[in-house]
């Protein structure tokens, strides 16, 4: 469905990431795991064309998305639900979901997606005249997700939707990106939480010092001695 | 809201009368003056408080609005007030050049690249001689005797300016600008082209500010370079002017111009000729405390932090539930 081919990315003159390749596909669960400044963020980054690839091609059911514009990555069905939730604190919940579904079909069907979201967070629905700025942390991962779910998307990245969550919640957010694949929607998911990411996804690629060094599924993974020692501690 | 209505209807129609009532023309000139400030500080709001690009060159838009005027008027021989619709068009052009330019800069680099431009424009205006007459500056004849007229076309500006800010707030457009305002990575990745609607309101800031300059050049009659593309009187003012009034709010700006417009000329006048000579040079330095006070104290503007003058000056406790 995605796939990303040797990608060299830049930050300036400082090389991030080095001939990056995977591959993520239909319907699956695809992780990539990585330390802190592995390059699992900017290969998001440069999959939503906020970054651009200085070599190397980014293609999403065969068309190129590497040269677009970031605008206009989401109408071919692929949302970003960024690190650190990036709302619009100064907009009520309901708005921030409104945001999320300005342009095609995401627009028209934008009564019942709202629907949807309400019906999956409660208590989003209670809240939408709220700033979103005033949520609590997990309310407002909640809302960055309902935000994704509202352009009607057909691969979602999340980026470590875990970070800043408490262990409780943490779990909950994994259970719902579970609900919503299994309604029909790839799932691309970078996280440092390894355990329980691996133990929940269908494969997974390893990236470090932005290389791929590693990939298999899940089970895999967790059996590699590498894995085993750099990230799980054993 | 009924009461909100009643206050905005009663304060038009004082604005309306109030040239007919108070006869002398000191004042009548500070409330065009004030007007005119009206219109540059809520379209200085709409692009810095509202979509978040602080610009410190609006002078460039005032200055091209007043030349454009002056020039049709001194050059072409026509009717200075066709500068009122050049002024605020070519203004938008230059508008998107200075877009096209800045706008690849984000944050605090945008705002030093319009301090940037406003000094070039304003380089530029002083010594191309042959079309704007450098620092002599533009002389041209007033049309009108009486204040009257000015009065209400500078009411008339600030009116529709302040409506057509509103409306577009209330649009699809001013959810795109603060959805920039507040995350321009975010934005642009739930589909808004950033770069369009960044220079959608440039656009229409510049177009209003430039109004507001030819404006000034047919009300003043006369300019130079150095008034109209100054950045101490103009592009500095216009910052005062929506951050004392309230940045982001629909009427911060218009109480703004009231505040810095009243302050100045307090000032100048030297508390209107009962205080000593001196005091006239320290209103910068007024300005300045000013600008600290409204900062630590008030960070949302008069407008903005209503509640909380209501709350700890008037002593108006809200009723408890």
């Amino acid at each position: 469905m995605l796939k990303v081919n040797g990608i060299n990315v830049f930050y300036e003159d400082l090389q991030v990431l080095w001939e990056v390749s995977f591959e993520v596909k239909e319907k699956e669960i695809l992780v990539l795991v990585g330390a802190n400044g592995a390059g699992k963020s900017t290969t998001l980054k440069t999959i939503s064309s906020l970054l651009t690839p200085k070599t190397g091609t980014i293609e999403f059911n065969g068309i190129r998305l590497d040269q677009l514009p970031p605008n206009k990555i989401i109408g071919h069905g692929i949302v970003h639900v960024p690190e650190g939730r990036r709302l619009f604190p100064e907009m009520s919940v309901e708005e921030n979901l409104i945001m999320g579904s300005l342009y095609g079909e995401a627009k028209t069907q934008r009564n019942e997606t709202i629907e949807y979201v309400y019906s999956l967070f409660p208590r989003l629905q209670e809240r939408r005249k709220q700033m979103s700025g005033t949520l609590s942390g997990g309310e407002q991962q909640m809302l960055a997700v309902g935000r994704g779910l509202m352009s009607r998307p057909k691969l979602m990245m999340f980026d470590e939707p875990s970070l800043g969550l408490a262990p409780i919640l943490v779990q909950d957010i994994f259970d719902l990106i579970k609900k919503i694949n299994q309604e029909g929607v790839t799932i691309l998911l970078v996280e440092q939480n390894v355990t329980q990411t691996l133990a929940m996804c269908d494969r997974a690629y390893v990236l470090e010092n932005g290389r791929n060094v590693l990939q298999g599924t899940g089970q895999e993974l967790m059996a590699n001695d590498h894995v085993k020692e750099v990230y799980l501690g054993i | 809201m009924k009461k909100n209505h009643l206050f905005l209807i009663s304060l038009g129609i004082l604005f309306l009368i109030f040239p007919l009532v108070i006869h002398s023309h000191y004042y009548q000139h500070l409330v065009i003056i004030i007007f005119m400030w009206v219109v540059i500080g809520s379209s200085w709001n709409l692009l810095a408080g509202y979509t978040g690009q602080v610009s410190f060159g609006h002078a460039i838009f005032f200055g091209v609005g007043a030349y454009t005027a002056g020039i049709f008027a001194s050059k072409l021989g026509i009717s200075a007030w066709w500068g009122m619709a050049f002024g605020g068009i070519f203004s938008m052009l230059v508008g998107l050049f200075v877009g096209w330019v800045c706008f690849r800069l984000r944050g605090p680099y945008f705002a030093l690249a319009t301090l940037a431009g406003g000094e070039i424009i304003r380089l530029i205006a002083t010594n191309w001689e042959s079309l704007t007459d450098g620092m002599v500056g533009i002389l041209i004849i007033q049309s009108f005797k009486s204040k009257l007229s000015y009065y209400y076309i500078a009411l008339a500006l600030a009116l529709a300016c302040i409506y057509t800010i509103r409306i577009i707030m209330k649009s699809k457009w001013g959810y795109y600008f603060v959805s920039i305002r507040e995350d321009e990575d975010a934005a642009a990745s739930l589909g808004i082209n950033t770069t369009l609607y960044k220079n959608v309101s440039l656009m229409v800031s510049s177009f209003f500010t430039g109004m507001a300059g030819a404006f000034y050049m047919n009300y003043m009659a006369f300019i130079d370079p150095e008034v109209v593309f100054s950045l101490h009187y103009i592009s500095i003012m216009a910052i005062l002017v929506g951050i004392v009034g309230g940045v982001a709010t629909i009427w911060g700006p218009a109480v703004g111009a009231f505040v810095m417009v009243g302050l100045q000329e307090t000032f100048r006048s030297s508390f209107f000729g009962l205080a000593p000579k001196w005091i006239s040079q320290a209103h910068a330095l007024v300005f300045g405390l000013l600008v600290i006070f409204v900062i630590m104290f008030l960070a949302n503007g008069i407008v903005g932090d209503w509640p909380k003058i209501k709350r700890n000056v008037f002593r108006i406790k809200p009723l408890s539930s």
